[in-house]
């Protein structure tokens, strides 16, 4: 294996590095399988966190490779995101904080660095230095592509908590035949509006239902925004040939809409039970006190 | 961070025709990239009303689609283009309700809201480029509302 | 263009009289002139066969941008120039969703969740019904 490039001209120094990678894989994986971010995480043998660690080597020797050290977007990362973040999430379930498995990140760097150090033993100091500036510029690189695939796995899995929450939040009822009910409680923001929005109008259609009641008496305000949210879901209801009921108006948010100047162009009801008297009359179905007899 | 992973595909828009390739391409795009049903009608009408004024205000141009991604999300950004006579007035054509040709004067105002991200560019003299983009999930920074 | 694209519509779109009402399906990509073309066949046959309804199902369409959404609300305005009533039947929920976020609510137009839906809405209200059963219409 030759210690430099044939001609006896020196490679430049992510070459070097990239050699020394393919050269000593089988002696860095074996420290780090040793390292806490190894070892605690495959846990099955110290083989299959050699293993492990060999993949991360590779990976490091292929960005050397394409001269992108120091850019966390290179091609040769893109294999190993996915173990990086599985270790960084298993960390994270093991109760470390984020800055914790930073510096178990930056426990890889000083065993690599000894090891280039010993293979170069010889080389101009010039060079050595060279070499060793690219290794740790690489390795701080694999720190921030870690770091960045765990908190993107920590963000997606935090998106969809909070999505199964909406949608937890959102049941549909079905009140009678053709009528539909989706009581809102808690603040509706944005996002939330448009979950409620498209798990009502997708009951709507499921049902067959003609009818749609909106219930707000949980909502704690109404401001602008909101009634611009359920403003669009009325639109969006009526297109497809269902009306929606807007009940459970508080006098508190009625005064509120007033003051705000806000026009909401809909049927509105003042509880639950009338907003459902009124669907059952639209549909030809009137209740009537059973001890009246006729009206 | 956004990463763009180079342009997808160029579409011309030189006519009424060109409008439906433009709508497919878009669609098979977000599916692709793991769009919601609501998020592809979203964009694929967005797509429509900035396609046809790129054709009818600015005497055709074209349509360049990018697929990027930020921290794990997928998004697509598109970018219309003529060389026509560009807006004189931004503000006035990005308001509700005006319309210069026979539309219902949605087109501009109405396309920003379907997207995530609506940026405008135009001289009087030397054409207009429209680039929206959207995220099949929530966008990666969080725009909450107050 | 490749194959892997559906032929988008173009041309006429059938329109199919049942007894005093005409059925219009949209379905797929329209092409703007197609959509042109339907409002000018539909103004014809309304006034030729002096229907009171038109329903138009659009259960098949995937979008509707503010261009198809004009074209819908005058086939409606002439229609009832005309002296019938169109609704609109079947629309689906993320292309309403879409319209309601484009600002579009289309507000002269009739809707209805179903084809059949939007059949009793306009003979309830056209006593006049003849069962006669469906015929094609040449445009």
């Amino acid at each position: 294996m030759p210690e430099h490039e044939a001609d006896g001209q020196l490679a430049t120094p992510t070459h070097e590095v990239r050699d020394f990678l393919h050269r000593r894989r089988e002696q860095i994986a074996q420290r780090w399988a040793d390292e806490p971010l190894f070892r605690t995480v495959f846990t099955v043998s110290r083989d299959e966190a050699v293993e492990a660690s060999k993949v991360v080597v590779d990976a490091l020797a292929q960005v050397a490779d394409s001269d992108q050290v120091e850019d966390p977007d290179a091609a040769g990362f893109s294999g190993v995101r996915e173990q990086l973040a599985r270790m960084g999430a298993a960390r994270s379930r093991a109760g470390l904080s984020n800055t914790q498995v930073a510096s178990e990140l930056a426990a890889l760097r000083p065993p690599v660095e000894n090891l280039l150090a010993a293979d170069l033993e010889e080389a101009p100091a010039e060079h050595l230095r060279a070499c060793s500036t690219a290794l740790t510029v690489l390795m701080g690189t694999l720190r921030l592509v870690a770091m960045q695939t765990a908190l993107s796995e920590w963000q997606a899995l935090s998106d969809r908590q909070r999505l199964q929450l909406m949608e937890v939040a959102t049941p549909v009822i079905r009140l009678w035949d053709g009528v539909v009910a989706v009581p809102l409680i808690g603040t509706l923001d944005s996002a939330r509006s448009q979950v409620v929005m498209e798990t009502l109008l997708n009951a709507v259609v499921d049902q067959h239902a003609r009818f749609a009641i909106l219930d707000i008496t949980g909502v704690p305000t109404v401001d602008s925004l909101v009634a611009q949210h359920l403003m669009k879901t009325v639109a969006a209801a009526r297109l497809m040939g269902a009306q929606c009921i807007v009940s459970g108006i508080r006098p508190a948010i009625a005064q509120t809409i007033v003051h705000l100047g806000l026009d909401l162009d809909v049927i509105t009801r003042a509880s639950l039970s009338d907003a459902l008297r009124y669907a059952l009359h639209e549909l030809g179905a009137d209740i009537v006190n059973p001890g009246a007899g006729q009206r | 961070m956004h990463t763009a992973a180079g342009v997808e595909a160029c579409l011309p828009i030189r006519s009424d025709m060109d409008l439906v390739w433009v709508r497919q391409h878009v669609r098979q795009a977000a599916a692709r990239l793991g769009f919601g049903l609501v998020e592809q009608t979203k964009l694929v009408t967005a797509a429509s009303e900035l396609a046809r004024n790129t054709l009818v205000h600015g005497g055709g141009g074209q349509m360049e689609a990018t697929h990027i991604s930020s921290g794990g999300v997928q998004g697509l950004r598109l970018a219309f283009s003529d060389e026509g006579p560009g807006i004189a007035d931004l503000d006035q054509a990005l308001s509700d309700g005006y319309t210069s040709g026979d539309g219902l004067g949605m087109g501009l105002s109405g396309a920003r809201r379907l997207v995530h991200d609506f940026e405008i560019d135009s001289t009087p003299g030397d054409g207009t480029t429209v680039r929206v983009t959207c995220w099949a999930a929530q966008p990666p920074r969080p725009r909450e509302e107050a | 263009m490749s194959d892997a694209y559906s032929r988008p519509v173009t041309g006429h779109v059938p329109v199919l009289r049942l007894g005093d009402v005409l059925l219009v399906t949209l379905q797929g990509d329209l092409h703007d002139s197609t959509a042109q073309q339907l409002q000018q066949d539909l103004a014809e046959t309304i006034s030729r066969t002096g229907v009171r309804g038109v329903l138009i199902d659009i259960s098949g369409v995937e979008i509707v941008d503010s261009f198809l959404g004009r074209v819908l609300a005058e086939i409606a305005a002439q229609a009832k120039l005309l002296a019938a009533r169109t609704v609109v039947a079947g629309m689906r929920p993320a292309v309403a969703i879409t319209l309601a976020e484009l600002g579009l609510t289309l507000p002269g137009l009739s809707t209805a969740l179903s084809t059949e839906a939007g059949m009793e809405l306009l003979t309830q209200q056209t006593p006049a019904y003849r069962p006669d059963g469906p015929r094609q219409e040449s445009p």
